[in-house]
């Protein structure tokens, strides 16, 4: 049996769509990058949750810098490793908000790092996005203090030696020791399952910032194939062997869940 | 009649804040001005007002919190000590780039590096002339007593909201510790949300249905885009120097001599004219009120009246140059300073000042 086109567009068949938040702006991030994925789970979270009203996004200096062309919200551009004190006056300020920052690994794991764990131990009543890849995607694939012992950048030419450049930052392990932190997460979006529970979680992190328990964090574990200088699916596949060997998938703190 | 109270320069700061509406304090602990919050965490003022006040965890993070918190059109402030403001410089200059109104006090303390605790006027480069990267100015305000500071918060908000861009209030250390009596003013209530949203329609409050997303940011990739951003900065900066410039003068109508001195120095300076006065010579003092925008036109008029003019500083000779613009060779211009949180006398600066123009 065959359906008809006009069938297929029927919203009661649609199973899959562009979410309204998302702009028609051409995204800048290079094919196989997993910021566009992200991007597309938080404007259906602010969608779903219908507070496009109520929120504001705190953007890094990063890939994602530019990330205020891509959802329809409203945003401020952080300096370098400064979002989460941004965040911090802006929810004090405006306590009814939902506040997020969006990060990448180079911006809150090395420069941002007082910022972020200050903000943890404050119990900020924010939401954390932070994407980590191992590498510094927009200044040309420099070693972050994510990167994997071991892993070529191109100020480790000859792979990370932790003699010359210190051990890899696990950020969420960090501060899931500090008390003003109520939710932490690590996930990836490799695969369409590996997505949807990377929403849910980011999901339930916008639904904990209104409760006042303290700052939700959703780790995604990312690829950057560009800096990596593989394929989009050998990066997939290097990143499940390797980085979520150091980076593990799933939930680390859930104060409401008694983990 | 107003209520006057005995109190500190950094303490005007602070109940200055909380009485003009003020909706948020950010700071960081630094000698010589910790009076500013200790005063705004015993006087709670989020159980009165609803202002928020947050001890951050250094200088680069509460400036931070202000750029976060202009951007959503709330009157936000910080304080610090010359180390801390060089912190800040990084977010100030971002501040400046997105167009966001704060206002931010200087009580100057000697330096360069961790310096001295004492006063002194050596940020006057820093902050007159920029302090962060890139084209852009402060608007900066000169206290010169306990009262200025109290009223200079709420000018500095009005300033700050005006023109969309920085106030910075320089004090220095005498001006932060001293006492004075300050005088009350009726309290403002802070603003509402709907009036937020008539003065700053930019502000990041949540996108409603029917208007275009709010982004506050100071970058663009394009080389031409930022040139027009900076010329546009340009044009506000002009309107700026053409129409808030604020000074005061002190016996200069016959005045041969004329010190020109900000801040506490000028508090000094009066003492000097009235002591040459009484000897018979015609001294007079010009206190610029805002270094930037400078005093330049007024200056000049003066140069061509006086037989010489003096900048009287506490540092190695800042604002002295700008000075000398001004003068621009009309008449010689002379130079005295204290540094490293020494002040000068009256008699001391009487005496250069007589070595200066061979009265001696």
């Amino acid at each position: 049996m065959s359906i008809s086109i006009e069938e297929i567009k029927k919203p009661e068949n649609r199973i899959y769509g562009k979410p309204s938040l998302l702009t028609d702006n051409v995204m800048h991030y290079c094919p196989g990058c997993s910021h566009g994925t992200v991007h597309k789970l938080v404007a259906e979270v602010i969608e779903e949750m219908g507070i496009q009203d109520k929120t504001v996004g705190i953007c890094p200096v990063g890939c994602s810098v530019f990330a205020y062309n891509y959802i329809d919200i409203d945003w401020q551009e952080a300096a370098h490793g400064r979002a989460p004190a941004l965040a911090t006056a802006t929810k004090r300020l405006c306590p009814d908000k939902y506040v997020f920052t969006y990060q990448g690994d180079g911006d809150l794991a090395s420069i941002g790092t007082a910022e972020i764990i200050h903000a943890c131990g404050r119990g900020e009543n924010i939401v954390v996005i932070f994407i980590n890849n191992g590498i510094y995607g927009m200044t040309g694939g420099q070693m972050a203090p994510t990167t994997l012992i071991g892993m070529k950048t191109s100020t480790t030419p000859y792979g990370r030696d932790p003699k010359l450049n210190g051990f890899p930052l696990v950020i969420a392990d960090m501060i899931a020791h500090l008390d003003g932190t109520a939710y932490i997460t690590r996930q990836s979006v490799h695969t369409a399952p590996a997505a949807r529970k990377a929403k849910n979680a980011i999901r339930k992190a916008f639904e904990y910032s209104q409760k006042g328990i303290g700052l939700s964090f959703v780790e995604i574990v990312s690829t950057c194939n560009s800096g990596w200088k593989l394929s989009p699916v050998d990066a997939n596949r290097w990143m499940v062997e390797n980085m979520f060997k150091k980076y593990p998938i799933g939930d680390i703190k859930d104060v409401l869940n008694g983990k | 009649m107003a209520e006057k109270i005995l109190m500190k320069g950094n303490e005007a700061i602070a109940i200055s804040a909380i009485r003009n509406g003020v909706d948020g304090y950010f700071g960081y602990p630094i000698t010589p001005q910790s009076e500013v919050m200790e005063t705004l965490m015993k006087e709670k003022p989020w159980e009165t007002t609803g202002m928020v006040v947050l001890q951050a965890e250094s200088e680069t993070s509460s400036i931070n919190m202000i750029y976060g918190g202009a951007s959503c059109g709330k009157k936000v402030m910080t304080s610090s000590s010359s180390p801390g403001i060089s912190l800040m410089c990084e977010g100030i200059s971002y501040i400046a780039g997105a167009e966001l109104p704060c206002v931010v006090v200087d009580v100057m303390r000697g330096g360069p590096g961790l310096g001295t605790i004492q006063p002194s006027q050596s940020d006057y480069n820093q902050i007159v002339k920029g302090g962060g990267h890139g084209d852009y100015h402060n608007i900066v305000l000169a206290p010169a007593s306990a009262q200025d500071m109290y009223d200079f918060v709420d000018w500095g908000f009005d300033l700050a909201f005006k023109y969309r861009t920085p106030v910075v209030i320089l004090a220095d250390g005498i001006i932060g510790q001293m006492m004075e009596k300050v005088e009350m003013h009726p309290m403002k209530p802070r603003r509402t949300d709907a009036e937020i949203l008539e003065a700053a329609p930019w502000s990041t409050t949540g996108k409603p249905a029917g208007r275009e997303r709010n982004i506050i940011t100071s970058l663009s990739l394009d080389a031409d885009i930022q040139e027009r951003f900076n010329r546009k900065l340009k044009g506000k900066y002009e309107i700026i120097e053409e129409n808030e410039v604020k000074f005061s003068e002190y016996m200069t109508e016959d005045a041969e001599y004329v010190f020109v001195a900000f801040g506490c120095s000028s508090r000094i300076c009066e003492a000097v004219v009235d002591e040459l006065r009484a000897e018979g010579i015609k001294a007079g003092l010009l206190r610029p009120i805002t270094l930037y925008p400078f005093p330049f036109k007024e200056i000049e008029r003066l140069s061509k009246q006086v037989k010489s003019m003096m900048s009287i500083e506490l540092n190695l000779g800042q604002m002295v140059h700008d000075v000398r613009l001004a003068v621009n060779g009309t008449c010689p211009v002379g130079f005295y300073g204290r540094q490293g949180g020494n002040i000068y006398t009256p008699e001391e600066i009487v005496a250069e000042f007589k070595k200066f123009n061979g009265l001696a």
